[in-house]
C-alpha cells in the first residue's frame, strides 16, 4: 500500500429521495472508511441504492443526513480528486465530440499548457489501448471501447480516486474480463485508488482488495469482506483457486439473506 | 500491457464528389425538365396570354433580371432577407438558450410565447408600417418576427431536454458553465435548432416577398406584383421563377451547414441503421 491514510470516511449516511406521492428512502444508516490506494468493491442487490451511495460520495447528490469525508475534509460538491465512471456509458460520452475531444474536456478548466494537455490526454489513451482512435467518434467504437473511453476520461483528469458504477454491466463476457484486468493495472501502476460497485458478485471478488456488501434498501453495509487472495491476479488461475470459490460462494449466500431480508449472519470462520 | 484489439466502425464509405453531384442533378433535374417539355407543348397549343410558353419567359428572365434589375431589386431583396434570417438565428437561439435554462422564466413565458407565434405574422406589416414607417428595418423587422419562432420554440425546447446523465458527467468533471453551454447544451440541442432554423428559412422568404408586396418601392416581391398589375406577364413569371430559384439555392446552403453541423447526428443514425 502507498500510504495508508484514510481517504473517505462514510458516516451514519442516510438518503432519503423526496417525492410528492411519497418519499424513497434509498440509503438506511450507512458507514465504512476507505484507506488511500485500496481497491474496494461494493456489491448489493439490484436496487439496494449503489448509485446513490456513488453519487453522494461524488459530491453530485446531498445526503439527507450523515458525513462524507474525504482526507478528513466533508464533500460538498463534485471535486477535482475524484472522477466518477457511469454505468451508462453510450450517455457519458458526448457523441459530437471526438474520443481525444471526450478526454480533453474536463481539463480545459485546469490550468494547463496546451502541451501537458496534449500529453495528458495522449497518455491516458495510450493506458486504455486506445491511441488509435483518438480522432474517431465515440458511436463508431465498440461498447467496450467506449467504456475505455470513459476510462480514459477519468484518468486524464488524474484524480486520487476513481468511482466506478457497474462500469462493465453492459459488455460482452470477453471484453469484461478485459476491462476487469485493465482496471486492476491501472491500480496498481497509477496507484488510484478505486471505489468498484457492480451486481456481479465473481467480479467483485476478482477484482478487490475488501468487498462490501450491501443490504436491501433502506440500505446498511451487511458485511466488510477482505480479500485475501494474492494480489498477482489472472482471469484463469485465480478463478480457479478454491479460496476464490470459497469467497465468492460466501458473498452469494450474504446478497441471498440480504434480498429475503434477513439479518446479518454469524461470519463464518474465515 | 495487454494489447487490446478494437476496430472502428468505418464512416460510410462516399462515392466521389463528382459522380455524386452529377447523380444528384439526374435526379434533382430530371422531372423538372419533363415538366417543361410538358408545358411547352401545351402553352404553345393553348391561347391563354396568362400562360406564356417557357421561350417566352426565359427571354423575359434574362431581359429582366440580368442587368441593374439585379442590384436595384434582387440585391435588396437577398440583402433584406439575409438580415431577417440571420437575426432570427442570433435572436432565437440566444432567447431560446437563456429561457431553456431559466426553469421558472420558461413556465412564465411559455404560454405567451405559444400566442405570438399563433399570429400569422403578415398581419404584423400593418402595425410596422404604422411603427417604423416604409422602411428596410421594418421589412427586416417583419422578417424577424416570423421566422424567429420555429428556432426560438426549438431551441428552449432542445436546450432543456440535455440527458441528464450528460449533465452530470459535466457536472462530477467541474466542466464551468461556458464550457457546459458551448461543449454540451448547444450541441445537444443543435438537432432541433437545426430543424427550427430549415422552417425559419422557408417562414423568412414568405415574409420577403410578402412585406415588399405590400410597402416597397424595391425588390421582388415588389416587382412581381407591379408585373402583375400591369399585365407584364412573362415577366410576373420571370420573377415567380427567381423565387424559386433563391429558393432553391437557400435550401442547398442550408443543406451544406446542416450535414456539416450535425455530422455526428447523422453518423450515429446510419450506424445505427447499418
Ligand atoms: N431520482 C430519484 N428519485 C426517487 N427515487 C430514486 C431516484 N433515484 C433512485 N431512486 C430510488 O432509490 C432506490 C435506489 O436506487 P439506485 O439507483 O441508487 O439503486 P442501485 O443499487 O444503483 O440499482 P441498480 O442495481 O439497478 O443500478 C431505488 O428504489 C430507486 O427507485
Ligand atoms: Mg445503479
Amino acid at each position: 500500500m502507498p500510504d495508508r491514510g484514510t481517504l473517505l470516511r462514510v458516516e451514519q449516511l442516510r438518503k432519503v429521495y423526496e417525492h410528492p406521492t411519497g418519499d424513497v428512502e434509498a440509503i438506511g444508516d450507512l458507514s465504512f472508511t476507505m484507506d488511500a490506494g485500496e481497491l474496494v468493491c461494493i456489491v448489493g442487490p439490484s436496487g439496494c441504492g449503489k448509485t446513490t451511495l456513488l453519487k453522494c460520495l461524488a459530491g453530485l447528490l446531498r445526503p439527507t443526513s450523515g458525513v462524507v469525508e474525504m482526507h478528513g475534509a466533508p464533500v460538498t460538491g463534485p471535486s477535482p480528486a475524484m472522477a466518477v465512471v457511469f454505468q451508462e456509458y453510450g450517455r457519458s460520452l458526448y457523441p459530437w465530440l471526438t474520443v481525444r475531444g471526450n478526454v480533453e474536456l474536463p481539463l480545459r478548466h485546469k490550468k494547463l499548457s496546451r502541451a501537458d494537455r496534449d500529453t495528458l490526454v495522449a497518455d491516458a489513451l495510450d493506458a486504455v489501448g486506445l491511441a488509435h482512435a483518438a480522432r474517431s467518434h465515440p458511436w463508431q467504437l465498440s461498447g467496450g471501447m467506449q467504456q475505455r473511453v470513459a476510462i480514459a476520461r477519468a484518468l486524464a483528469y488524474q484524480p486520487e480516486v476513481l468511482i466506478m458504477d457497474e462500469p462493465f454491466a453492459a459488455v460482452d463476457a470477453q471484453t469484461r474480463a478485459d476491462l476487469e484486468d485493465l482496471v486492476r493495472e491501472l491500480h496498481a501502476r497509477r496507484r488510484i485508488s478505486v471505489l468498484f460497485v457492480t451486481h456481479d458478485i465473481d467480479e467483485s471478488v476478482y477484482l478487490g482488495q475488501r468487498v462490501l456488501v450491501l443490504s436491501q434498501s433502506p440500505t446498511r453495509v451487511r458485511e466488510d469482506l477482505a480479500i485475501d487472495l494474492p494480489a498477482e491476479r489472472d482471469q484463469i488461475s485465480t478463478r480457479a483457486l478454491p479460496r476464490f470459490t470459497h469467497l465468492r460462494t460466501h458473498v452469494y449466500g450474504e446478497i441471498q439473506r440480504a434480498k429475503r431480508g434477513q439479518n446479518v449472519a454469524a461470519r463464518p470462520a474465515p | 500491457m495487454t494489447a487490446y484489439p478494437g476496430r472502428i466502425a468505418a464512416t460510410p464509405r462516399r462515392r466521389g464528389v463528382g459522380s455524386r453531384i452529377a447523380a444528384a442533378g439526374r435526379h434533382a433535374l430530371g422531372l423538372p425538365m419533363l415538366l417543361l417539355v410538358v408545358w411547352a407543348l401545351v402553352a404553345t397549343r393553348a391561347t391563354s396570354r396568362f400562360f406564356p410558353d417557357p421561350v417566352t419567359i426565359a427571354d423575359a428572365f434574362v431581359d429582366t433580371w440580368v442587368g441593374p434589375a439585379f442590384v436595384e431589386d434582387v440585391l435588396p431583396s437577398l440583402a433584406r432577407l439575409g438580415l431577417g434570417a440571420a437575426a432570427s438565428i442570433v435572436v432565437g437561439i440566444a432567447a431560446g438558450t437563456v429561457i431553456g435554462l431559466t426553469p421558472w422564466l420558461r413556465e412564465l413565458l411559455e404560454p405567451l410565447l405559444e400566442f405570438l407565434r399563433a399570429v400569422p405574422p403578415p398581419v404584423l406589416i400593418p402595425v410596422m408600417m404604422i411603427l417604423l414607417g416604409i422602411t428596410d428595418t421594418m421589412k427586416v423587422v417583419v422578417i424577424v418576427s416570423g421566422a424567429v419562432w420555429p428556432i426560438l420554440l426549438n431551441t428552449i425546447e432542445g436546450v432543456r431536454s440535455t440527458d441528464s446523465v450528460m449533465t452530470e458527467t459535466a457536472r462530477s468533471f467541474r466542466v464551468t458553465w461556458w464550457e457546459r453551454l458551448w461543449f454540451l447544451v448547444l450541441p445537444a440541442a443543435s438537432p432541433r435548432i437545426m430543424a427550427g432554423v430549415r422552417q425559419a428559412l422557408s417562414v423568412a422568404l414568405i415574409l420577403m416577398v410578402i412585406s415588399e408586396m405590400f410597402a416597397s418601392s424595391s425588390g421582388l416581391g415588389y416587382r412581381i406584383a407591379y408585373f402583375q398589375r400591369n399585365y407584364l406577364i412573362a415577366e410576373m413569371w420571370s420573377g415567380i421563377l427567381l423565387l424559386g430559384l433563391v429558393g432553391v439555392l437557400l435550401a442547398v446552403a442550408f443543406g451544406l451547414v446542416e450535414r456539416r453541423v450535425l455530422r455526428w447526428y447523422h453518423g450515429i443514425r446510419e450506424v445505427h441503421r447499418a
